[in-house]
């Protein structure tokens, strides 16, 4: 935030710059807002053309209007919506334990980072590791079940909430360290006022990373781990029957939980962290 | 018989004595050393600094003038040396800091007037003795924004004056300052080193200034320390005594300018030494 305007000298004789007025940038045309919906609109134009024109089957593809509107009906009641909401529980359970255990142990790891490097090639090793791999790991402990889903969606979030964390407390801004030590801090003082409010940021990346992991493993365990409910179950279930139309829907249904809870961390994290990037 | 037969085979290494600085003196430094990378920065440095007095460090590239008072605050530790504020340690010692990046020093999750009231949270104040010493801050930096916004929400000059209250909030021994105008701009930085003048003369705050401006170090000195090349010596420490407040006008005096040219003159033997 650098002073790019030059104070202007008040009455008083105060070289105080006026705060910055908010709102008062000039008015963007009105068609760079519909930018963003260009992108969209090609895909169903090209989608559509494709599907008239006999470029792709319509027994693999169906028309993009077919396809919104079975996602649409679906949503509004269908049976769809269970599934979408069985999948969105199952992710926001294993979020939900990920982030619990996966901020404070990152936060304390990451003040402690003689006990971090201990661990620091197990997380990496891990968070490497492809979750699906150990689907078949989690089969033979957690058995075919419910916890089985969201247990394996929870392990691979839990990781990458934690190196997201440990990293945010590591890589704390030096001085402000120093400045809160200056001013005679003690240890716990620096780490409550300083070290915590330096990670969240950090946090908050892993956090809408781990979100997405967790919903990419619940789909994949849905469809694989003997399942009768969910996106995933129905997804792979539609498509064994060739009911391509149910398939496409289900998969953008897919698309909209990821992106909606994309967007809402995003909001979040923007309230809460309010001075990042700042 | 009486004599001793198995004497230590080693010779004592003497304790220096410990001399105490000419009256008048706030800090004393003695037998400093400290090495980087396995070169010597100070060695056996010894230094008074005058108590209500402002110093100003001045000299060449890289001869660790931040180093100097970032180790009289504690925040970078000597390798051996004694530093004592009128005979105390630092620990007992109340110190306020200013850094030069008061982006990176203010803390931007709490508002302004939290930031400045942060140290005598940390002392345990109760809430009328914070709201009492803030109104006195507020009085007498003249302050014209709202302390109720965030830090990243000021200008610089503004954060830089927030950051100066917050180190002036607990009534510190000796406030040290880091170049603390160098990321400003040339109207704050007038306006903020008036600040820092008036609130030296209502306090007498002994001040330890680190500037690389020549003009400003010697504009707000009582003592201009000069320090020479490393491993970094005293090159020299001269007084300039010319009555406070001072003004445009001093910039012109007779004795700003002599001083100044000497402090020059001195600055440019050691650089080329």
């Amino acid at each position: 935030m650098a002073d790019s305007s030059p104070p202007a000298p008040s009455p008083a004789g105060t070289p105080w710059a006026a705060p910055p007025a908010i709102g008062a940038a000039p008015k963007k045309p009105s068609w760079d807002r519909a930018l963003p919906f260009i992108g969209p609109m090609v895909l169903f134009v090209v989608w559509d053309l494709a599907v008239r024109l006999g470029f792709v089957k319509a027994i693999l593809l169906p028309p993009p209007i077919d396809t919104i509107m079975a996602l649409l009906n679906g949503l509004a009641g269908g049976p769809l919506l269970k599934d979408f909401a069985v999948t969105l529980w199952r992710t926001l359970q294993a979020f939900l334990i990920a982030g619990v255990v996966g901020v404070p142990l990152g936060v304390l790891l990451g003040s402690n980072v003689k006990a971090y490097r201990s661990v620091e090639f197990l997380i990496d090793f891990f968070r490497s590791t492809p979750s699906s791999a150990l689907i078949p790991l989690f089969l033979m402990i957690f058995g075919v079940s419910d916890i089985n889903k969201v247990a394996i969606a929870a392990f691979g979030a839990l990781l990458i909430v934690v190196f997201n964390s440990a990293y945010g407390v590591i890589n704390a801004r030096k001085q402000r360290v120093m400045a809160a030590k200056v001013m005679g801090a003690s240890r716990w003082q620096v780490f409550k006022d300083v070290l915590v409010w330096e990670s969240l940021q950090p946090s908050f990346v892993g956090l809408r990373s781990a979100v997405s992991m967790a919903l990419v493993i619940v789909i994949v365990a849905e469809m694989f781990i003997g399942s009768d409910s969910g996106l995933g179950n129905r997804i792979i279930n539609s498509q064994q029957v060739m009911n391509v139309r149910a398939m496409y829907a289900a998969i953008l249904a897919a698309g909209v939980m990821g992106y909606t809870l994309n967007v809402l961390f995003l909001l979040a994290e923007r309230r809460i962290v309010h001075w990042s990037g700042r | 018989m009486n004599a001793v037969l198995n004497g230590p085979v080693y010779a004592d290494v003497p304790v220096p004595i410990f001399k105490p600085g000419p009256a008048g003196t706030h800090i004393t430094i003695r037998g400093l050393t400290k090495y980087f990378a396995g070169w010597p920065l100070y060695e056996n440095f010894d230094l008074d600094i005058p108590k209500h007095k402002i110093t100003s460090v001045f000299g060449p590239n890289g001869c660790g003038k931040s180093t100097l008072i970032n180790m009289i605050a504690g925040l970078i530790p000597i390798d051996s040396g004694e530093i004592l504020f009128d005979g105390k340690s630092l620990k007992d010692t109340k110190i306020g800091y200013v850094f030069q990046n008061y982006r990176e020093a203010m803390f931007p999750w709490m508002r302004t007037i939290d930031n400045i009231a942060y140290p005598l949270k940390l002392e345990g104040k109760s809430k009328a003795e914070v709201d009492r010493r803030m109104a006195e801050l507020v009085a007498s930096f003249d302050v014209k924004f709202d302390l109720n916004r965030y830090p990243y929400e000021l200008s610089g000059g503004q954060q830089q004056t927030a950051s100066i209250m917050r180190a002036l909030a607990p009534k510190p021994e000796v406030l040290f300052l880091d170049e603390p105008f160098s990321a400003l701009d040339f109207e704050m930085t007038l306006f903020i080193r008036e600040k820092l003048q008036e609130v030296f003369m209502q306090t007498g705050t002994t001040m330890l200034l680190v500037s690389h401006d020549l003009e400003e170090a010697v504009y707000l000195a009582d003592e201009v320390l000069l320090l020479t090349k490393r491993p970094t010596k005293v090159a020299e420490i001269l007084r300039y005594a010319d009555a406070r407040p001072r003004t445009v006008e001093t910039l012109s005096e007779p004795s700003f300018i002599q001083t100044k040219k000497q402090s020059l003159e001195i600055f440019q033997r050691e650089v080329r030494r």
